[in-house]
């Protein structure tokens, strides 16, 4: 956690003293102190003399252990947060008074310089040092691990006890799995980490570190980091060394120890560790509050009353009674719904019930939907709501006797009696002005402008069109697709085609008139394909010849998606808009836009007007589109800045998704966008949906996340919901909840299916209640949790400024992690960081979350990307953040050829990649094959056919299927996982040391961010030093 | 000594020109007690086969304000070369081209027989014939078909340099592009917005972008144009395109709701062909040619919603002033038709439906512009398809009768001013030395463009006589009048036709007689009903009526031979005698009448009358009436209920109607079915001899009359009823029991009552 590592040998920097030379490394912007992330405004590291002041103070009474409590002890009275801490409601901590907390925090815990460095440079070494410094660890490992054995006996570790279902107590630990010892103390480092510029963090304490790092590592590990990159290396600046007069004396301090990286948790062990657990067995969903499998296990459900969480997920499945206890542990409650999941082939699909001409049966109250909470009584003749405790009368047709358990005698037949999720068939009632829907409609609108045209964009979009549009998705058992077909071209002018089966040829309708869009035509627009396929074909194949002259180059955007949505209005029907659109809409018409990206906004109070969309025209069409039940789905091919945050505007409320493919290339984006396009088309989806949210008593929804679109607060208006899209629903108190009648949610969604019938799916999930802190930790889901952080810190950006969103996440993570600590683990030393089992890898999630590109201020990142990625985080379900914050790391230069599973990902840490190695990484958007310098050359000619690693072109972006065992095992696992993920991912193939290694070491995500962010273990020194804090 | 008749005659045949009085009175103040203006109708293109046009320019008057054009009346000096305007008395050299002029070497302009001419000249390059489409498809799928036929067929007689355009409208409007190969592209305008001719021709991508030139909008050179504009091509280059392109029309395809008239968005149409045009081939003979099955339901230019239950607006409603659209829309039409003829493009309206639709408001883009209108009640029917293709008639040389972009300016001597003109032109507004203070028709001018002209378009010109009551006579004794009108010929040849005409002046004190006989009561009539005609449009109908009623009764005083209080005494002259029955038929007629008429029926009945020539116009006002019986060959009767006999066949030309209605007896031998037998050959023979005559008419007129068959007691025969003169009415039934004719049942006064009182007023000085 030290800045000396950095300073002594900032792997790219120019050597700044300070955090701010690590970011000079890459020439711009403002120097970005590491801890920047956590809050502290650069002020707080621009005040060395201040922090200096204290130290002596600091260190002086810091060194003795017991001391080092009392001295915070006043620090943190000082600023006046201490009784509040805990206390404090969920809103406190983002309020201004954490801003000084920050700045004491460095200033107060400064160690002496010796014992800091020592550790700070071992950390370091162990973070940053490439391959050939791994070397050290092994040998420190055994001695790391040694205080972790000292915690309480009852702490176990998972991995120590594979048969225990469930070890109820397992409540602290970091616990790596090779190390038995299942707590991990750490002390003090992340003060070192903030101080270190400084003279010096404070001691830990003895029990902390020192004992522990005691390897050999550092010595021979820093000179040699320091050569490696020596070449990258200027002096200090000259400016600067008086501001960091602690710099030098920390260089001088030779490293003593370092900390084993593989003893901090790590999230391939603990999704391992799951996957051997659950990975075979059925997961019945019979029982209240019981804690699914990770998202990254195969597993199979059995809907046995409660929804399967591939539907439904919760941040933990033991809420607490009482807002109070809710309050105190900062722990989300929330719930994160894909309604329209996709099911594996081995589960079934939703059974569909039909309540007749009626409806479905409802509580009269609370309009809950039959479910397998509602108790009947009375003989069978009345019913309670399990949400609202309304006595409802059974109609007549619906009568059934109760068995002696008081079930009813056709609980088994009825689905909506006895399973988690199905549908009802909805009446006229649940249908727009009580007439049953007409099939949705699909249009594609291409952007023929210059250069899509010239970079042969819409001759691919029309061929693949010819194929795709056999592919439509269609009902379960429909024989041909009833989504209807439409084409739209456009540039500044809009061209409609008419595609009546009766015509010989298409017709082309031009409407010029953008200020004012209509549909020019009614009849012939929106065709059934199987019927016009010999117009559409005949048109496909004229359209990229009739604009290949076409030297215009301006566009228009908001009357591309008018037109869209006027065509739905005019047929009465909703459906899907997939636009293929190349530049800033700069033509004169409604939505204009113009550039106004502005860097210098980075890292200012003004830097979230990048992610707000701007005002008018969009705004007000999203609305429209929502109600007509118009989805837009965009691809964008970009060559520059198109103000993405507005385009994306409507298709993020409307269940859409943003593709983009800046400067787009047929030879190295084409297959990658084409793959993407089918998964777009082929989806499962439903249109035209209202969600709604219904608890029982005590709680209730209270806020959405996700590509939808508000009218009210209860009502979840989604233009669309495909099968990758998520709704996340945090959930807050109104009442104390029941241990004993625990808490249920029913999702309701009414939709549209493909085929243009009106349903309502149902999902249930009863939870359990408890006034045991303990009971909420143990059931909670971290990947649940950091979606819900993710989607909550990428909206507070629109409003706050992205210092004070990281403040606010360091904080909550403390808060938690402080709070189960208080309470629900055994006594131990304060020094030790005693972490949740179940949410032992929270940290670095939350750590990754912090350095992704919208939370990170830098020049460097391209404002449209940082939009993009927030944007499809808004409706990503669990597996997707999950993935997208952890990418999976997998070794393929020394497969397994003749094992059909795929090798075991690793780390994602630089210290894992093997000079002569090669890797794939993968996060879900993007695919990186690295490979090291010393790859050897059998390796490159098997998967390249090439004769050396220098051979290989630089834009290559697919491999070539070669005849070959190992070939043919990468070309599998490739597109494994090109077909698994939602989206499809561009294959990069990055050299080490080549210049596009700098994209693939953004997503070591246990390493210090390339833009700013601190390593995992950086961070979770500085988490626990957050804890200690909060403890005191 | 030649009659009047014939001296009449003789001048309408060579110049088209028939004179309300051909001697004229040399002061104002006498002028103007004639009641009946010095006027005259001008058929400016009369058809003359024996006239073959020069192939020179036309020699003008070197004076800047005159440029009269060297005639038969100017005075030559052979040797000096020296030609006198007999219009301002400029004294002009001859061009040197006429270097070898003499006595017996003259050109053509100077021979008598010369008084109309025609020059060829070359102005510029040819410019094509234009002829854009604007088809409602909100028409039943049978009217739409024919229609599209109809469209078709007319391809085939364009000439292939034409430039064909099509436009069709329903809720929206398309401008078919024609060039296209593989794919048939048109460019949609939303139907309710009104847009500006820069926005169109923006849309419709015809201006270049502004930052290219600067030009700031400004229209395409027309050569530019033909080569960008992909709406109007040559109709041999996109025949067969164009042929499919009709063929493949739909109907509009927007639901309408049951209750609801289509949403049909003509003024937008209109608007869109205007400004097509007018971005591309300013000033260049165009027709628009618009064929509607409905009123105009939405947008600018609307003439009723599309609530069924709202009724089109009725002269009642107008009267009432409940018609909500009708000044909007007059508004908007009339701005279209004034930009459209400025440019030169005419606007033909084929209006095919029931129900009105929407002519009143519409009919100024024809009548400013000169365009058709055409009313039938479908496309399917043969009157709209005869007389469609009737459009495209061509005469002796192959060309069609029509001409383009005509502008006729009149030259009149000093004597004279031209108070203006009443026909399908509008005003140019050329003030110059000719032209009076006083108004009439359209005045304040001496030059009028007329958008398209056809052989048969005739002008009514109103003339005022300024000399001083004392003064001489003026030099020379006559006075002349001088027409000259530029057009494009259809066969794309600028043209210019010059007609010149004089009169003598005669003394009103001592010549009253000889002005009374040289009086055309025919011309007169027609004139005065155009006057009538003309203030009918803005006035009240009952002010017209006795306005009208007040000028015969000055003009039977003036010329009426009676003594003072003894009607019995009253006598008229030959050359006025039938000129009080002109007048009763005319205030009976659908010209000034508008019971029985929907405004629409109005519109167009008066849209004929005021460019018609002499004869067409006369049938209008009194129509023909044949009888075929037994008794003799087939003669012309009497206009009045006496003629109608049970066993006669009568056949009445109306112009817009024919009727041929069979007596009683005569219908019902020809339903027992006599003349299918043999022996009744003769009855077969007068059963078909008022259909051949009928059949003559329809094969001429232009449009094409509505042909009715009808008997005695059929609904039918009320257009004959109607049109006869009451003399026996229900109210007069003296001649009961004998045949002399058949009641009708009416309160209309017949024309011996209209005598009656027009005597007792004419001999009473109460007037």
């Amino acid at each position: 956690m030290s800045q000396q590592g950095y300073v002594a040998a900032p792997p790219y920097s120019q050597a700044q003293p300070g955090m701010g030379g690590y970011q000079g490394g890459f020439g711009a912007g403002p120097a970005q102190p590491l801890y920047g992330h956590y809050g502290g405004p650069p002020q707080a590291f621009n005040a060395p003399p201040t922090g200096m002041m204290k130290s002596p103070v600091s260190s002086a009474a810091g060194m003795p252990p017991p001391p080092v409590s009392t001295h915070y002890n006043p620090n943190a009275q000082q600023n006046g947060a201490h009784p509040q801490r805990f206390a404090a409601p969920p809103t406190v901590p983002y309020s201004q008074s954490q801003h000084p907390l920050y700045n004491n925090m460095a200033s107060p815990g400064l160690p002496p310089a010796q014992q800091l460095t020592n550790q700070m440079s071992a950390m370091n070494l162990g973070n940053y040092a490439p391959g050939p410094m791994q070397s050290p660890p092994p040998p420190t490992s055994s001695v790391t691990q040694q205080p972790f054995q000292t915690s309480p006996p009852p702490v176990m570790g998972q991995p120590q006890m594979p048969p225990g279902p469930q070890s109820p107590h397992m409540s602290p630990q970091m616990s790596s799995p090779l190390s038995p010892p299942p707590t991990m103390t750490m002390a003090g480092p992340p003060m070192g980490g903030m101080g270190s510029p400084f003279p010096g963090p404070p001691p830990p304490g003895p029990g902390g570190f020192q004992p522990s790092g005691l390897g050999p590592a550092g010595p021979p590990g820093f000179p040699q980091q320091a050569g490696q990159f020596g070449g990258h290396m200027a002096g200090p600046q000259p400016g600067m060394p008086g501001a960091f007069p602690g710099a030098p004396a920390a260089l001088a301090g030779p490293p003593q120890k370092k900390l084993d990286p593989d003893s901090i948790p790590s999230i391939t062990q603990v999704i391992e560790d799951d996957k051997v657990k659950h990975g075979d067995e059925i997961y019945s969903t019979n029982i209240r509050g019981q804690v699914p499998p990770l998202v990254t296990t195969d597993f199979r459900v059995q809907d046995q009353g409660n929804a399967s969480p591939r539907f439904m997920r919760c941040t933990t499945y033991s809420l607490p009674c009482t807002a109070d206890l809710a309050k105190q542990c900062h722990v989300p409650l929330a719930s994160i719904i894909k309604p329209f999941a996709n099911l594996p082939a081995n589960e079934s699909p939703l059974y569909v019930v039909n309540h007749g001409e009626s409806g479905p049966i409802r509580c009269n109250r609370c309009k809950a939907y039959m479910c397998p909470y509602m108790q009947f009584t009375d003989g069978g003749r009345r019913y309670q709501c399990g949400f609202c405790n309304c006595v409802n009368e059974v109609p007549a047709f619906y009568f059934q006797h109760l068995d002696h358990m008081g079930r009813r005698v056709d609980f088994y037949e009825r689905p909506e009696l006895s399973l988690g999720s199905y549908e009802f068939v909805a009446t006229l009632d649940y249908c727009k002005n009580n007439k049953p829907p007409n099939p949705p409609a699909y249009i594609f609108m291409i952007d023929v402008s210059y250069n899509n045209i010239k970079s042969g964009l819409v001759r691919l979009i029309c061929d693949e069109l010819k194929t795709l549009l056999e592919k439509l998705p269609r009902e379960e058992g429909a024989e041909t697709p009833a989504i209807k077909v439409g084409f739209v071209t456009y540039n500044k002018i809009l061209h409609f085609y008419n595609v009546k089966s009766a015509l010989a040829q298409p017709q082309m309708m031009v409407v010029s008139d953008t200020a004012e869009m209509f549909v020019p035509l009614l009849d012939g627009f929106l065709v059934n394909y199987q019927d016009s396929k010999a117009v559409i074909h005949n048109l496909l194949n004229q359209i990229p010849d009739m604009f290949a002259d076409s030297n215009e180059s301006e566009t228009v955007f908001a009357p591309v998606i008018q037109a869209g949505l006027e065509a739905f209005k005019a047929a009465e029907c909703s459906g899907k808009l997939f636009i293929f659109h190349s530049s800033m809409p700069t033509a004169e018409a409604p939505g204009k836009l113009k550039n106004r990206d502005d860097k210098k906004l980075v890292n200012t109070e003004k830097e979230k007007t990048l992610f707000q969309p701007q005002k008018g025209v969009y705004e007000q069409l999203s609305k429209e589109c929502v109600a007509q039940g118009c989805c837009v789905d965009l691809f964008l091919f970009p060559s520059q800045y198109v103000d993405l945050t507005t385009m994306a505007d409507v298709p993020s409320h409307t269940g859409g998704s943003v593709y983009k493919y800046s400067n787009f290339q047929m030879e190295t984006d084409g297959e990658h966008f084409l793959r993407d396009l089918r998964k777009d088309v082929q989806k499962s989806i439903g249109f035209d949906g209202i969600m709604r949210v219904r608890t029982s008593t005590g709680f209730r929804a209270t806020d959405f996340f996700g590509a939808i679109h508000m009218n009210n607060t209860t009502d979840v208006e989604m233009a669309a919901v495909d099968c990758d899209k998520a709704v996340t629903v945090e959930f807050k108190h109104d009442d104390t909840l029941s241990e004993e009648t625990g808490a249920l949610v029913q999702c309701a969604l009414l939709y549209t299916t493909i085929s243009g019938h009106r349903r309502l799916r149902i999902h249930n999930l009863s939870l359990n209640c408890s006034s045991q802190l303990s009971e909420l930790y143990k059931s909670c889901e971290t990947d649940s949790l950091i979606n819900f952080f993710a989607k909550s810190a990428y909206r507070a950006i629109l409003n706050q400024p992205l210092k004070s969103v990281r403040e606010i996440l360091v904080n909550q993570t403390a808060h938690m992690l402080a709070c189960y600590r208080k309470n629900c683990a055994s006594p131990s030393a304060a020094s030790q960081l005693i972490l949740p089992d179940a949410m032992k890898v929270f940290p670095v999630y939350m750590n990754s979350l912090m350095k992704t590109a919208p939370l990170v201020g830098s020049t460097e990142l391209s404002t449209d990307d940082r939009a993009h990625q927030r944007l499809s985080v808004m409706g990503m379900g669990v597996e997707d953040t999950q993935l997208l914050l952890y990418p999976r790391l997998i070794p393929l230069h020394n497969v397994d050829l003749n094992s059909d599973t795929p090798p075991l990902p690793l780390r994602c840490s630089e210290e894992r990649l093997a000079d002569s190695g090669m890797f794939l990484l993968e996060n879900g958007h993007f695919m990186f094959l690295w490979l090291g310098q010393a790859c050897p050359p059998d390796l490159i000619q098997s998967i390249f056919n090439l004769p050396s690693l220098a051979h290989l072109q630089g834009n290559m972006c697919a491999l070539p299927e070669l005849d070959n065992p190992l070939s043919r095992k990468v070309g599998s696992i490739v597109n494994g996982l090109l077909e698994k993920r939602p989206n499809s991912m561009k294959l990069h193939i990055v050299r080490q040391k080549d210049k596009p290694e700098m994209l693939f070491r953004q997503f070591l995500v246990e390493d210090k961010g390339l833009h700013g962010g601190a390593s995992y273990m950086d961070f979770l020194c500085y988490v626990h030093r957050e804890i200690r804090q909060l403890l005191t | 000594m030649t009659t009047y008749q014939e001296f009449i005659q003789q001048n309408e045949d060579r110049d088209g020109v028939r004179f309300s009085w051909n001697l004229w009175p040399f002061s104002r103040q006498d002028a103007t007690r004639l009641v009946v203006p010095v006027s005259c109708l001008f058929t400016p293109l009369k058809e003359r086969p024996n006239l073959p046009p020069v192939q020179y320019e036309p020699v003008m008057c070197s004076r800047a304000n005159c440029k009269a054009v060297l005639n038969p009346l100017c005075q030559v000096d052979f040797r000096a070369k020296i030609w006198a305007c007999n219009f301002c008395f400029q004294r002009n050299p001859f061009p040197p081209s006429y270097g070898g002029i003499s006595e017996v070497n003259q050109p053509a302009e100077l021979m008598p027989q010369f008084s109309t001419i025609e020059y060829i000249v070359q102005r510029g390059p040819p410019a094509p014939l234009i002829f854009l489409y604007v088809v409602d498809t909100c028409l039943e799928e049978e009217d739409l078909q024919a229609l599209k036929e109809s469209l078709q067929m007319s391809l085939s007689l364009l000439p292939p340099n034409a430039l064909v355009g099509l436009i069709t409208f329903g809720r929206m409007v398309q401008v078919h592009e024609l060039s296209c190969e593989g794919i048939s592209k048109s460019y949609v305008f939303r139907g309710t917005k009104d847009l500006s001719s820069k926005q169109i021709q923006e849309m419709l991508g015809l201006t270049k972008p502004a930052a290219a030139v600067g030009q700031q909008g400004r229209p395409l050179a027309p050569q530019d144009a033909a080569a960008s504009c992909r709406f109007l091509q040559p109709v041999h280059r996109v025949d067969m395109n164009l042929t499919d392109l009709l063929g493949e029309l739909q109907r509009d395809p927007w639901p309408v709701p049951q209750g609801k008239r289509p949403l049909r968005s003509t003024g937008v149409a209109l608007s869109v062909a205007v400004g097509l045009l007018e971005g591309t081939f300013p000033n260049t003979g165009a027709r628009v040619m618009l064929f509607i099955g409905g009123p105009p339901t939405q947008g600018p230019g609307m003439v009723v919603g599309d609530e069924l239950k709202t009724p089109i607006r009725s002269w009642h409603d107008i009267q009432k002033d409940n018609a909500r659209h009708l000044k909007k829309a007059t508004k908007y039409y009339e701005a279209l038709a004034n930009r459209s003829a400025v440019n030169g493009h005419s606007i033909d309206i084929y209006a095919c439906a029931l129900d009105q639709t929407g002519l009143l408001e519409m009919k100024c883009l024809s009548n400013l512009t000169g365009g058709h209108i055409v009313m039938g009640d479908s496309f399917n029917t043969s009157l709209f398809k005869q007389t469609f293709q009737r459009v495209f008639n061509k005469d002796y040389n192959g060309d069609f009768r029509m001409a383009f972009g005509g502008v006729m300016e009149v030259k009149t001597s000093r004597e004279l001013k031209v108070c203006g003109t009443i026909g399908p032109c509008v005003s140019l507004n050329s003030k110059g030395s000719c032209v009076s203070e006083n108004e009439m028709g359209i005045g304040g001018t001496s030059q009028w463009k007329v958008c398209s002209l056809d052989p048969s378009t005739t002008l009514g010109i109103y003339f005022e006589v300024v000399n001083q009551h004392n003064a001489p006579v003026p030099q020379g004794g006559r006075g002349a009048i001088q027409f000259v009108t530029q057009y494009q010929h259809s066969n794309t040849q600028r043209r210019i036709r010059v007609t010149t005409v004089a009169r003598n002046w005669a003394d009103a004190q001592s010549q009253i007689q000889h002005i009374e006989s040289s009086f055309d009561q025919e011309a007169a009539a027609v004139l005065m009903a155009r006057l009538g005609v003309f203030r009918a449009e803005s006035e009240e109908g009952p002010d017209v009526l006795r306005w009208l009623d007040r000028q015969l009764i000055r003009l039977c005083q003036k010329f009426g031979q009676f003594n003072k209080d003894d009607p019995t005494s009253f006598k008229l002259s030959e050359s006025l005698s039938l000129y009080p029955q002109f007048m009763f038929h005319l205030r009976r007629s659908p010209f000034l009448q508008v019971f029985n008429n929907s405004p629409d029926e109005s519109s167009y009945y008066r849209h004929h009358f005021v460019r018609q020539d002499l004869t067409q116009s006369l049938i209008m006002v009194q129509p023909i009436l044949y009888a075929y019986s037994f008794h003799g060959p087939p003669e012309p009767v009497l206009l009045d209920s006496s003629s109608i006999l049970p066993d006669r066949i009568l056949l009445m030309d109306t112009f817009f109607q024919l009727v041929i209605y069979h007596g009683e007896t005569i219908a019902q031998w020809r339903k027992a079915g006599y003349q299918d037998m043999p022996e009744y050959e003769n009855f077969k023979q007068l059963l078909q001899a008022p259909l051949d005559d009928a059949q003559e008419i329809l094969q001429t007129r232009f449009p094409m009359p509505r042909y009715i068959d009808t008997e005695h007691g059929g609904s039918q025969a009320r257009f004959l009823l109607s049109k006869v003169n009451p003399s026996q009415t229900h109210n007069n039934l003296y001649a009961w029991g004998q045949e002399t004719g058949a009641p009708i049942l009416t309160d209309d006064v017949s024309l011996q009552v209209f005598m009656d009182h027009l005597k007792k007023l004419a001999v009473s000085n109460s007037v």
